[in-house]
């Protein structure tokens, strides 16, 4: 088509020699119109990052275009030097990333880092017009106080809030194509929410170009006018998004549409046998910052009055935003934390109120398995021996600890690979590493805090029905703390939802999730990306 | 506001930590064999027993340590920091007379290190793949790893006995009377030398110190935003790299800068350099204690406010740092 704004035509992008593949893209053609958004959508190694960066000149050393054309307007992208190609950057065609909290350099104030665009592009001429225009651009992306935030730095300022500083710079000369990297990845639900309605209102406004960059249909079904499914470098499939949303043709897009957390309402469990097995009553706790000789102390309440109980073999979610404490209430759980008032009692002992050897000898009971799936292995440790440690701490013999971390790894799909290094591992892998060490003390309670929120849809659904099964085999009750409703609908038997150190809601997932009887949850679940959609096609369906 | 409340408390603290090194430093003296009464009336070749009393009893070594302990402290409270009976001047005034020419010769090597490491590092960080920074690294590596006292040496060698072009010792011509402009050209060359060779070790280490900061912070997700807005790469070099690499720089800058009064005996020694240095070495080599001790508080006294200068300067420099811990 002639209207394109950009057209790549046959792009592959060869990577380093010793990487996993040859080519990062291989012969990849899309287009982006004006007034579109297309969303390319693909897992971590697809190569859907490759082609935006090959559009900004933005490749990593060593990664290089070595066939096909990029046509941006009248340019063929692939042919300019260095120099024209960064006239283009920044005013022509304007990026955000995914962590807003690591893309903004920390210390230059929000402002002058906006007005470096137009310095970049010598559009504005002196200081206080720059000024001006950032302010203006800043009131547009809607951040509270503008005044204020164009003197702030980075650091004070959320992750939602910082995110929107980044539109306002990308959008600052009004470029003509919009390319978003994963953009509201790594937000909370509501402000993700909040994020992508910007990122449509403007598009709507300016009548400009987006490509949208994401691992998640949801996103893609709140905001795509276009779809691009990408798989291992290549496209898979391509169309408008009700075409590959509802019909799609590719077994793989169906796979990965299928891998997604159903939305529909989880199926009813509440025949549970009544025996508790761990009792949470009243728990408090305060975070004090430390106030100096003159300056007074501040205080965050992470927890206020939390109780609740769980089952022997029953699966609670604890869903909240960032802030929300459920992080602190897990690590509480596990006794990380010393939570101020309150008790925890876990099958009649109270672990909140013990300390010292006593605690130690109860520890193996409760088992967390961490976020990070990169940061929780120590990185100089072979995975059999940080799965053995655990037990060998707990006094058994060494050669038996290490044999059972074999049979462990085996258990989570890991079968002889004891003697190797966290790094030659997998996202997923590493996090089938963190549930065998949690498994390896015997524990009876696994809290798992964010397990399944940096993986892949795919690997996600995999995981899950790991724990699962899991669960099943060991008798095992589990904490699932999470961010992501759609996931603790998948698993939970009951949910809770926190905001601000309290319970705002608890119930059987189904209730919950049917009928919430609470303001906040509903916003919550209206946060969720796709729903919208699939109510739409819900209703659609029946008529 | 904040500064100030802060820098009264910093204060307060270093007054605690000092007396504790007045106190520690003072015990530790009374630790050292042979009896200063005992070498004095030694030295003055009258060894019988009433000459050496008389000498504790003038210079209060009768008395329990308790007492002299007291004396010390309350002395040094008014500023005085008791009478170097070696040279026969008040210890105050010795070291007031010394520190100029230390703090001259250690401020110019500070500066020279500093600036050469950050600009050589800055070079070598953008020249990484490349012969040029590879020769700059291999240059830092050899002034990281060769003996001060070796590399003195070797410079005296070289630019003063073979090319004769700068003076091999001391701070200014002797002899030679001269005023205004002239003085300031004289002492300038007397400086080269011993600066340079105090200063090369520590440019050495900024050199290695701003090339990995720099290749580390050019990968921050920041200097991509930078790329993206399509500002040139000097500016990113300068503002995003290169201002966010100087951080660590900053504490490391604050240890030598602490040991601006200390940390030059060998230089000064060497060089023939009239300061605190070669006035502490000689006071260890004469068992004068009262003056030993003097040179001890005031090295102490350089770390503890370099240490508080450097916290406010990296306060300035992140502003992260405020919110947390102000």
């Amino acid at each position: 088509m002639s209207d394109a704004l950009l057209s790549i035509n046959g792009l592959t992008v060869a990577l380093p020699d010793g990487a996993d593949r040859e080519y990062a893209v291989e012969d990849l053609s899309y287009e982006v119109h004006p007034g579109e958004i297309l969303c390319v959508v693909g897992e971590s190694g697809s190569g859907k990052s490759m082609a935006a960066n090959t559009v900004m000149g933005l490749l990593p050393r060593g990664v290089r275009p070595v066939a096909g054309e990029v046509w941006f307007c009248e340019h063929n992208l692939l042919e300019l030097d260095e120099r024209q190609h960064r006239a283009l950057r920044g005013k022509d065609i304007g990026m955000i990333f995914q962590e807003p909290m690591t893309a903004l350099n920390p210390l230059m104030r929000v402002g002058d880092q906006i007005a470096e665009v137009f310095e970049a592009h010598r559009a504005l001429n002196n200081r206080a017009e720059r000024q001006a225009r950032a302010l203006e651009l800043l009131t547009e992306v809607g951040i509270p106080q503008p005044e204020r935030a164009i003197r702030a730095y980075p650091f004070e300022l959320s992750g939602g809030q910082r995110q929107r500083v980044m539109i306002a710079m990308a959008l600052a000369l009004e470029p003509q194509l919009l390319i978003a990297d994963e953009p509201t990845t790594a937000l909370d639900v509501t402000t993700q929410a909040q994020i992508l309605e910007l990122i449509r209102d403007l598009q709507h406004r300016r009548q400009m170009a987006v490509m949208f960059i994401t691992h998640d249909f949801g996103v893609v079904a709140e905001i795509a006018t276009r779809v691009c499914v990408m798989r291992h470098g290549k496209v898979v499939e391509l169309g408008s998004r009700d075409e590959v949303l509802d019909n799609p043709r590719h077994p793989y897009t169906r796979d990965l549409l299928e891998a997604i957390p159903s939305d529909a309402a989880p199926p009813q469990r509440k025949a549970l046998p009544p025996s508790p097995l761990l009792e949470v009553s009243h728990l408090n706790r305060v975070f004090r910052s430390r106030g100096g000789l003159f300056k007074p102390a501040r205080e965050v309440r992470a927890l206020q009055d939390v109780s609740f109980t769980l089952s022997r073999g029953e699966t609670i979610g604890i869903v909240g935003e960032s802030g929300s404490g459920k992080s602190t209430l897990g690590r509480c759980i596990v006794r990380l934390e010393r939570p101020d008032s309150g008790e925890i009692i876990l099958d009649g002992v109270p672990l909140s109120a013990l300390s010292g050897d006593v605690l130690r000898l109860e520890r193996h009971r409760v088992q967390m398995v961490f976020q990070d799936p990169y940061a929780s292995l120590n990185p100089r440790t072979r995975v059999g021996m940080a799965i053995a440690q655990g037990p060998i701490a707990n006094g058994t013999p060494r050669a038996q600890a290490l044999a059972m971390a074999d049979e462990l790894l085996a258990t989570v799909g890991l079968e002889g690979t004891a003697d190797r290094f966290p790094h030659e591992f997998s996202g997923g892998q590493r996090q089938r590493i963190g549930i065998a060490r949690a498994l390896a003390l015997k524990p009876e309670l696994i809290v798992a805090d964010e397990a399944v929120s940096a993986l892949d849809v795919s690997i996600q659904a995999q995981m899950l029905e790991l724990l699962e099964d899991l669960k099943q085999r060991f008798s095992l009750s589990l904490l699932f703390i999470t961010h992501d409703l759609r996931v603790a609908a998948q698993i939970c038997d009951r949910i809770i939802v926190m905001q601000k150190g309290r319970i705002v809601e608890q119930g059987y997932a189904q209730d919950v999730f049917v009928d919430p009887q609470q303001d906040y949850t509903r916003q919550l679940l209206d946060a969720i990306p796709g729903r919208r959609h699939d109510h739409h096609h819900e209703a659609t369906a029946i008529t | 506001m904040v500064y100030a409340r802060l820098i009264l408390l910093r204060l307060f603290k270093a007054a605690i930590v000092l007396l504790m090194i007045i106190i520690f430093n003072f015990l530790l003296i009374q630790l050292a064999p042979g009896d200063p009464a005992a070498i004095m009336a030694g030295e003055a070749g009258a060894a019988d027993e009433a000459f050496i009393a008389q000498l504790r009893e003038r210079f209060g070594l009768d008395q329990p340590l308790y007492v002299q302990l007291w004396k010390y402290v309350s002395g040094i409270l008014s500023l005085d920091f008791g009478y170097s009976y070696r040279q026969q001047m008040p210890v105050l005034d010795l070291i007031l007379d010394r520190l100029p020419a230390t703090l001259l010769l250690t401020g110019t090597a500070f500066v020279l290190s500093l600036v050469l490491g950050i600009v050589a590092g800055s070079m070598a960080a953008m020249r990484a793949r490349k012969p040029s920074g590879s020769v700059i690294m291999a240059l830092a590596l050899l002034f990281y790893a060769t003996p001060l006292f070796w590399v003195a040496l070797m410079a005296v060698v070289l630019f003063s006995v073979y090319l004769d072009w700068l003076p091999a010792y001391g701070m200014f011509t002797v002899g030679a009377n001269l005023q205004g402009l002239d003085l300031v050209l004289d002492i300038a060359l007397h400086l080269i030398l011993p600066a340079t060779t105090l200063g090369l070790f520590f440019m050495a280490v900024y050199t290695r110190m701003t090339r990995t900061s720099m290749l580390e912070a050019a990968q921050q997700d920041y200097v991509k935003t930078a790329r993206a807005k399509g500002l040139a790469p000097g500016v990113i070099q300068r503002r995003h790299i290169l201002r966010n690499a100087l951080l660590p720089i900053i504490t490391l800058a604050g240890l030598q800068a602490g040991q601006m009064v200390g940390g030059a005996i060998l230089t000064e020694t060497v060089f023939a350099w009239p300061g605190i240095g070669r006035l502490m070495h000689e006071a260890l080599v004469q068992r004068d204690y009262n003056l030993l001790l003097g040179v001890f508080f005031f090295s102490a006294a350089m770390v503890i406010l370099f240490n508080i200068i450097t916290d406010l300067i990296y306060r300035i420099a992140d502003p992260r740092i405020k919110e947390a811990s102000a």
